[in-house]
């Protein structure tokens, strides 16, 4: 089977999309590049580029380079889904959609319920979370717990490049809006993926790792360090189910009861700030209802409640860490 | 300033031009320092290089004091330096070290300082005007005569919070000043694809303000623009706009290959907008300044530049307990 990057998928899946179902188009600030400029047409193919060659296929009525407005052109994907078409829209960094969350969550998240199920927003937004590139305050955060909290709104993150094409897949087929959050840290990560096309239903987590002597529950990046940390374990006779959710929300909450129901210890791993986390959501959903599968309390590891620093050193130190999650898998596992 | 004037004709006091040559070269010198120390490896994350626009920060600050404010953008140095930041905390702070301007807590794109009235660089497009707006109702409320500069490429000008920005400003009547810098791309697109109308002063006057367009290569020309702006908004006269256009004399981000541009076009911009031969040509030709006073002043800079780049890198990195100062005030 092929080896490819996220980054590799993601423009394969779109591209593989676009051809099977002539609604769907993908918009964003240099989805090409290029636009009205002396040189190359497909310049940039996003900020990583990972929709080069797709303007050259389906040309720039399909491939839309917008200005940077993103009120308009993130509202504009809502306003073309609630009337036919599927947009895939690029927010670049997520932390810009501060700019225009009110499109997301007053507007395209409450089309179904609010119009009494009449009205849809099939929107597939992606964009680019996490820290590590020493990029500072406004280019480094995650996000996902506040979107998390948006009802009609739907949230994926893969971890590896082959959930990446399932669940990208299902996000563009899906009649819902659904956002899409891929860890930077992660565009270069490579596995195994089919060329045939496939789906992941949403609300179904992996099991990365599989024993029944703790429950490690990690997002997006951290399924890696969590791995490794279970990898570690192992070695010393200690037994880990490591489960990464995949989808927020929905969100595979029996997954995560049944493994810890077996193992009676959960472990959290969240790259987002500590308060309302996905961390603090699901060990909320463990002590309301698993709580008496027990054996231990919980343990979150999440990024403390600061803004993320620029300083390299800082900003190792806000990142959790393999040694966080071993630390606390430690802890749980204390007698 | 005109009676000041040591040359008879000369826009502004002998003094005045050498010091605008010194901020000017100074931003163009940091500029190609941080390119070298990048590559080197000694700055983390990405920068945006601002050399080639210098004479717009230039000629607009040179008409502010510490007492006006600026916002700036994602390339920020140029606004920075022009507003006054000490060099040498600029270059502790983009090389991440805790006696940097921000305690390295904000990098290349966040350097701010307040005593200086500079409000921050921002990595957020489009993020800084309604700040900027929001120091100029200071001003007004406070009756202070100071004047708020906000500093926007022509791709953030299409931000909605730039045109809400610019309206508050004309309903207020405040001492907003909305500085566009054209130069010709968003990133890998073309402001002349981007920019709908192809008129970002034009749209500013639809707002109902005075908005003017200015050769950004042309340091005399940018100052007395601005300073006609800047008087309007001391006087009351309420927010003015100045569209100055240039081109961006490298990549959007120091690395990027441009594969926009035809081979060839940066290279001409770079000859046919460049500020700093624009005045160096016509301060001699008018025999207003002499050549040997601006090399005194470019052989200080580089040595400005020099002792930055040795005392930011042997400066102390942050300590873990700092990730946690200054979340609040008190928590
Ligand atoms: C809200 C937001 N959208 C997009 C970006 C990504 N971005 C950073 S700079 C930039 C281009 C800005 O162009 P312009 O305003 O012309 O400034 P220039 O880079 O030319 O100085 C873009 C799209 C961002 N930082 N913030
Ligand atoms: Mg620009």
């Amino acid at each position: 089977m092929p080896i490819k990057t996220i980054r590799e998928v993601i423009g394969e899946t779109l591209s593989a999309e676009m051809r099977r179902d002539h609604d769907v188009f993908l918009m964003g600030e240099d989805v090409a590049g290029g636009a009205g400029c002396s040189g190359e047409d497909d310049a940039f193919g996003g900020a990583f580029g990972t929709y080069k060659g797709m303007v050259g296929e389906f040309g720039r009525g399909r491939v839309i380079d917008t200005p940077i407005s993103e009120s308009a052109f993130i509202g504009a994907a809502g306003g073309a889904a609630a009337t036919g078409m599927r947009p895939v829209v690029d927010l670049m960094f997520v932390d810009f959609i501060g700019v225009c969350f009110d499109q997301i969550f007053n507007q395209m998240a409450k089309f179904r319920y609010m119009f009494g199920g009449k009205s849809e927003a099939p929107v597939v937004i992606l964009a680019m979370v996490g820290a590590g590139l020493r990029a500072g305050a406004q280019h480094s955060q995650m996000l996902h717990p506040m979107l998390t909290a948006v009802p009609g709104l739907k949230v994926v993150m893969p971890s590896n490049a082959y959930d990446t094409k399932g669940l990208l897949t299902s996000a563009i087929r899906d009649n819902d809006p659904v956002i899409v959050l891929l860890h930077k840290l992660l565009f270069e990560a490579s596995c195994e993926v089919p060329d045939e096309d496939y789906q992941i239903p949403f609300g179904e987590a992996a099991f990365t790792r599989q024993g029944n002597d703790v429950t490690i529950v990690a997002l997006s990046s951290m399924v890696h360090k969590a791995n490794a940390v279970a990898d570690k374990l192992a070695a010393q006779g200690i037994a880990a189910d490591v489960i990464d959710p995949r989808t927020t929300s929905p969100l595979d909450e029996e997954a995560i009861l049944e493994s810890v129901e077996v193992s009676g210890r959960l472990v959290v791993v969240d790259e987002a700030n500590e308060r309302c986390s996905l961390a603090a959501d699901i060990s909320s959903l463990v002590a309301d209802r698993g709580f008496s599968s027990l054996r231990s309390g919980i343990k979150k590891v999440t990024a403390p409640h600061t803004p993320v620093p620029f300083a390299p050193v800082l900003e190792d130190q806000y990142i959790p860490s393999e040694a966080d999650i071993e630390a606390a898998v430690m802890a749980v596992l204390k007698p | 300033m005109a009676s000041k004037n040591s040359k008879s004709n000369a826009p502004m006091s002998e003094a005045e031009m050498l010091a605008s040559y010194r901020v000017m070269k100074t931003i163009r010198e940091f500029e190609w320092r941080m390119i070298k120390e990048f590559e080197a490896g000694n700055i983390p994350g990405f920068i945006h290089s601002y050399d080639g626009q210098e004479a717009i920060a230039t000629g607009v600050c040179r008409n502010l004091t510490d007492s006006d404010f600026i916002g700036s953008t994602h390339r920020g140095h140029g606004h920075c330096i022009a507003k006054g930041c000490a060099v040498p905390d600029m270059m502790k702070e983009i090389m991440a070290r805790s006696t940097g301007l921000c305690n390295g807590k904000g990098g290349s794109m966040h350097i701010a300082d307040f005593s200086k009235g500079m409000l921050g660089a921002n990595a957020i497009v489009g993020g800084a005007p309604p700040l900027c707006v929001g120091a100029a109702l200071t001003a007004k409320s406070k009756n202070t005569g100071a004047v708020s500069v906000s500093f926007t490429g022509d791709g953030a000008s299409n931000q909605g919070t730039v045109f809400e920005s610019m309206n508050l400003a004309v309903v207020l009547q405040l001492p907003a000043i909305f500085v566009y810098e054209n130069n010709g791309y968003g990133e890998a697109t073309s402001a002349a694809y981007a920019v709908g109308s192809k008129d970002i002063a034009g749209r500013a006057a639809a707002f109902g303000m005075p908005a003017v367009k200015v050769d950004g290569a042309d340091f005399f020309a940018v100052h007395a623009v601005a300073k006609e702006a800047v008087d309007r908004g001391r006087n009351g006269g309420g927010p003015t706009a100045i569209e100055a256009s240039i081109t961006r004399f490298g990549g959007h981000f120091v690395g990027d290959p441009q594969l926009y541009r035809v081979d060839g076009e940066v290279e001409t911009y770079r000859e046919e907008l460049n500020c700093l031969k624009n005045f160096i040509d016509r301060v001699c030709t008018e025999k207003w300044l002499t050549l040997k006073s601006l090399k005194i002043i470019d052989s200080e800079i580089l040595k400005l530049l020099d002792a930055a780049v040795i005392g930011a890198l042997a400066a102390p990195h942050p300590k873990p307990e700092d990730l946690f100062e200054n979340v609040y005030k008190s928590y």
